[in-house]
């Protein structure tokens, strides 16, 4: 079995014209410059665009998508080779190419699986089919007498058995069956699907094997690292390319071009020092001396910018989902509450950072990049050496995490036009501190929740704003207000049952670069909406619970959509993934009943609870702390998810505690604040993340279901925040409603 | 030139003095299952061991190193067999795997130092061991494991 990153060969692809365009291909790649850890595969026979089948009856599965520690390298094969009814020990995963014809490699909104699960399954069943019939004819037999079992075809009425690397050539030459001639296995008779599978890279891993974007090198390979703008914008009026030049091992300095606007994902203004180790790259770099001309994003300051927005906040705002009138309501309202919520910038700091190397040859690009996004990186290439798409080949290597920051291209272009301008091989090592103060953040925002409740203490009617830069200012440059598509993350889309409602917006321009991470705008607004329902509990003497249960009202399904509100839904239609208020309960319940968190605490604990819906999935958090002498313990972390379809439960579990450990960190510790323009956090010792001794004991809850399948990489992120700072107030009766937890206890 | 071996094997190389041991062995000899997180001692994903002493190689200067003998997560075992490693498979410990070298590396000094250590002397131990992807439940699951079990001084650098 061979579990090497293996990319799939250019010639490949030109051949394949999607399911079932058969031909004896060589599966091996055949890079411009083969880096040293490339390994030849076997002589195989292709079936489709996933599947290939080798002479000795092993199988190749191409996973199309990144693995960034989700182990998606491991569930697409199982997906595929339960379909196929291939041998597991039989199965090798090749890693895809940048190819639209696999349609979206976009690795993020938890998504690979919720939207490739029937194409995997027919790539599967359509290979299975081929090899079935090619068999039967093998036998002059009807094919309804055959079947397939462990890499095997047999004929039900004998004991003959032929390998699929024995069939599959005759195999590929038969005409592919349509979708609709397929036939699928029924759940029960699922042999990988579901089933714990250990990741197929994890041998790799434990053994330092495993090759990530910072590990590539190649023969004649040179390192840069480039000293970039600390303020957005800025620009080198001038540097001392002698000093660095003087550095034992620099090789070269190179201005990179100009960063236009919008910025988009553009490579940054600054110097590249070019070398013959990365060492010696990062040296040349202290010692440039560059002058900038700053600019007008040099004037932001992040602890200003969030009193504006606070200031700004407390005023009615855009209105973009309305029912009933929340404004005479709040008037007449026995009694009201309202609360103004904040969560710094936050950097995505995944352990390895972005890494990229290039080679240009011939007017062609090779990359092998950490890369979340290769179609992305192929065409952001493309353009900045102005060449055609067709003439960059993108390779993807393991990811030392990504969380979004990688699927954003610079990276590669950096490498992309280094490489070109050296005409040698060129990896681009981005070090910590360029991670965390030249990324894409997520952004910096504030909310404003209000209440009204009638004479029996239930709530009639609800406001909330939300204001923050938009993601869509980063490729605009324009755009100064929160956009639909981040509204529909836990804003636009409240599941409450209130009669009088105003969803508001406020207006807020860019200065950072602002992406998306893990969860998106769902972190502030679960934030934000979980806490304002525990205050309101207090409010109404009743428990959390009793809050949520009044405020979900009756099972039913939930339509945000509204003239003005065009919800997104993840890019899901409603019908197939409505919002469920049933689901949403029944996580809620689950958790509470499994975690205890109705229970009794000792003194100075307590219990936070919250839910939230992201990405089709649902999730309810429970979170004990202890709080003494204003230190903050958290004891325990309790998730109930109910994702759907699970196609590996061992991996839905790690990416549960995964993903509360990323909430809770960011809660805790998280903070990326912004002086003159620049990030003031520079490596993990200021932007802390958490570490062993603050990580709580953690328990997952899956809920069986057979609901198609939702997101899991990010659902376990947004109710944390809110879980957590309603425990601190159940344990010591402090409200803190402006992230992170450190500026208030120590943690 | 400075002398010294890794994982058993000799090397000379032509650095500088200054050049921390973590790019000697990524971008000198080759050897890069030992990672750049920080290059500031606050991750570990760069933790070797010199003469078996858990090293952040990131801020140790070549110089240093010199007619040491330094083992690294590929040196650790032959074929992947040592029983850290074995816990980290048998509890699908890594994510990403990103760390994990540097948590392999430091959970083996400390059950070389400590066979049975308790649940605050490992958080205590691995406390300079960043997991961004969360896999530290299952890091100290996988180390109580095998905290009572083999002996495991014997197994660091017999292969190497
Ligand atoms: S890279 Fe050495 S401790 Fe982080
Ligand atoms: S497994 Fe990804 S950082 Fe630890």
């Amino acid at each position: 079995m061979n579990h090497k990153i293996e990319n799939v060969s250019r010639r490949h692809f030109l051949k394949v014209s999607g399911i079932g365009a058969g031909s004896f291909v060589l599966g091996s790649a055949l890079p411009i410059a083969k880096p040293v850890w490339a390994e030849q595969s076997k002589l195989a026979v292709e079936l489709n665009l996933f599947v290939s089948i080798n002479t000795d009856n092993s199988v190749n599965i191409v996973c199309h998508r990144s693995e960034m520690g989700q182990g998606v390298r491991t569930s697409i094969p199982q997906v595929v080779a339960d379909e196929l009814c291939a041998k597991w020990d039989l199965v090798s995963v090749v890693q895809g190419l940048a190819n639209a014809e696999y349609g979206s490699q976009n690795t993020d909104g938890s998504r690979s699986i919720r939207r490739f699960y029937t194409t995997l399954r027919q790539m599967g069943a359509a290979a299975r089919a081929m090899l079935e019939q090619a068999a039967a004819d093998l036998w002059k037999v009807d094919v309804s007498s055959v079947y397939a079992d462990e890499s095997y075809i047999h004929h039900k009425n004998s004991n003959r058995k032929v390998s699929f690397g024995y069939i599959a050539e005759a195999a590929s030459k038969l005409t592919p069956p349509t979708n609709e001639e397929l036939t699928f296995k029924s759940k029960k008779d699922f042999k990988l699907i579901g089933k714990p599978i250990t990741g197929i890279d994890l041998p790799n891993i434990v053994t330092g094997n495993a090759d990530f974007g910072q590990d590539i090198k190649m023969d004649s390979m040179l390192y840069a690292s480039i000293e970039r703008s600390k303020v957005l914008g800025a620009k080198v009026k001038s540097f001392n390319a002698d000093a660095a030049k003087s550095v034992n091992g620099v090789v070269a300095t190179f201005k990179m071009p100009d960063q236009p606007t919008p910025v988009v994902f553009h490579p940054m203004n600054g110097v590249a020092v070019i070398a013959t180790n990365t060492w010696s790259a990062m040296q040349g770099r202290k010692v440039l001396d560059i002058e900038w001309e700053l600019g007008a994003n040099a004037e932001h300051n992040s602890a200003d910018y969030v009193t504006e927005l606070k200031s700004r906040i407390v005023n009615k705002g855009k209105e973009i989902r309305a029912e009933g009138d929340a404004y005479a309501d709040l008037e007449k309202a026995k009694q009201t509450h309202s609360a103004t919520y904040s969560i710094p910038y936050l950097i995505h700091a995944p352990m390895e950072p972005p890494a990229a190397t290039a080679v240009f040859k011939d007017g062609k690009c090779e990359i092998w990049a950490c890369t979340q996004t290769p179609q992305s990186t192929q065409a952001n290439v493309a353009r900045a050496l102005g060449i055609e798409a067709d003439d960059v080949i993108v390779n993807v290597t393991l990811l030392g995490g990504g969380f979004g920051r990688k699927s954003k291209p610079d990276f590669s272009v950096e490498a992309a036009i280094l490489a070109k301008e050296m005409q040698r091989p060129v990896k681009v090592v981005w070090s910590r501190e360029d991670d965390i103060q030249q990324g894409f953040y997520h952004a910096v925002s504030v909310q404003h929740f209000a209440a009204g409740m009638d004479e029996n203490n239930l709530v009639s009617s609800w406001l909330q704003r939300t204001a923050f830069p938009s993601i869509s200012w980063t490729f605009t440059g324009t755009v100064d207000e929160p956009q639909v598509g981040e509204l529909s993350l836990g804003f636009g889309d409240v599941p409450f049952n209130i009669k009088n409602l105003s969803c508001e917006t406020h207006k807020a321009t860019g200065h950072i670069r602002i992406g998306w991470m893990r969860s998106v705008s769902n972190i502030q607004h679960a934030f934000a909406q979980g806490s304002f329902v525990d205050e309101l509990a207090a409010k109404a003497n009743i428990s959390t619970y009793q809050m949520w249960q009044q405020l979900l009202g009756e099972n039913r399904l939930v339509n945000p959509k509204t003239e003005s509100f065009d919800y997104q839904n993840y890019g899901e239609s409603l019908d197939v993934f409505p919002i469920d208020i049933k689901r949403l309960k029944h996580v809620l319940n689950d958790v509470i009943e499994k975690s205890g968190a109705d229970g009794e605490t000792s003194a100075n604990e307590g219990w936070g609870i919250s839910v939230h819906r992201s990405f089709v999935t649902y999730c309810a958090v429970a979170t004990k702390v202890k709080v003494e002498e204003n230190k903050v313990t958290v004891l325990e972390m309790h998730s109930s998810i109910d994702a759907g379809t699970i196609v590996n439960p061992d991996r839905v579990r790690s990416q549960q505690e995964g993903s509360m450990i990323f909430g809770l960190s960011l809660a805790l510790l998280g903070e990326i604040s912004v002086k003159d323009g620049a990030v003031e956090q520079s490596n993990y010792h200021d932007y802390q993340v958490l570490r062993m001794s603050q990580c709580p004991k953690i328990e997952t809850y899956i809920v069986e279901s057979d609901a198609p399948p939702g997101g899991v990489g990010e659902p376990g992120t947004p109710p944390v925040a809110a879980s957590l700072a309603n425990a601190i107030f159940h344990a010591s009766g402090k409200r803190i409603r402006d992230l992170p937890i450190k500026n208030h206890m120590s943690v | 030139m400075i002398d010294f071996s890794v994982n058993g094997k000799q090397h000379q190389v032509d650095a500088e003095p200054m050049m921390p041991l973590l790019w000697v062995l990524r971008d000198m000899l080759g050897l890069t299952g030992s990672k750049y997180g920080c290059g500031m001692a606050q991750c570990g994903a760069c933790t070797v061991h010199i003469d078996g002493q858990p090293v952040r190689a990131c801020v140790m200067p070549i110089s240093a190193v010199a007619g040491k003998k330094v083992t690294t997560i590929e040196g650790l075992s032959k074929d992947g067999n040592h029983p850290i490693q074995k816990a980290w498979i048998e509890h699908n410990v890594p994510q990403c795997g990103y760390c994990q070298s540097g948590q392999i590396m430091s959970a083996v000094a400390l059950l070389e130092q400590n066979a049975s250590p308790s649940d605050e002397d490992i958080d205590n131990y691995m406390q300079g061991n960043i997991c961004r992807c969360g896999t530290y439940t299952r890091i100290k699951a996988a180390i109580k494991s095998v905290s009572s079990g083999p002996d495991l001084a014997k197994n660091v650098g017999d292969d190497a």
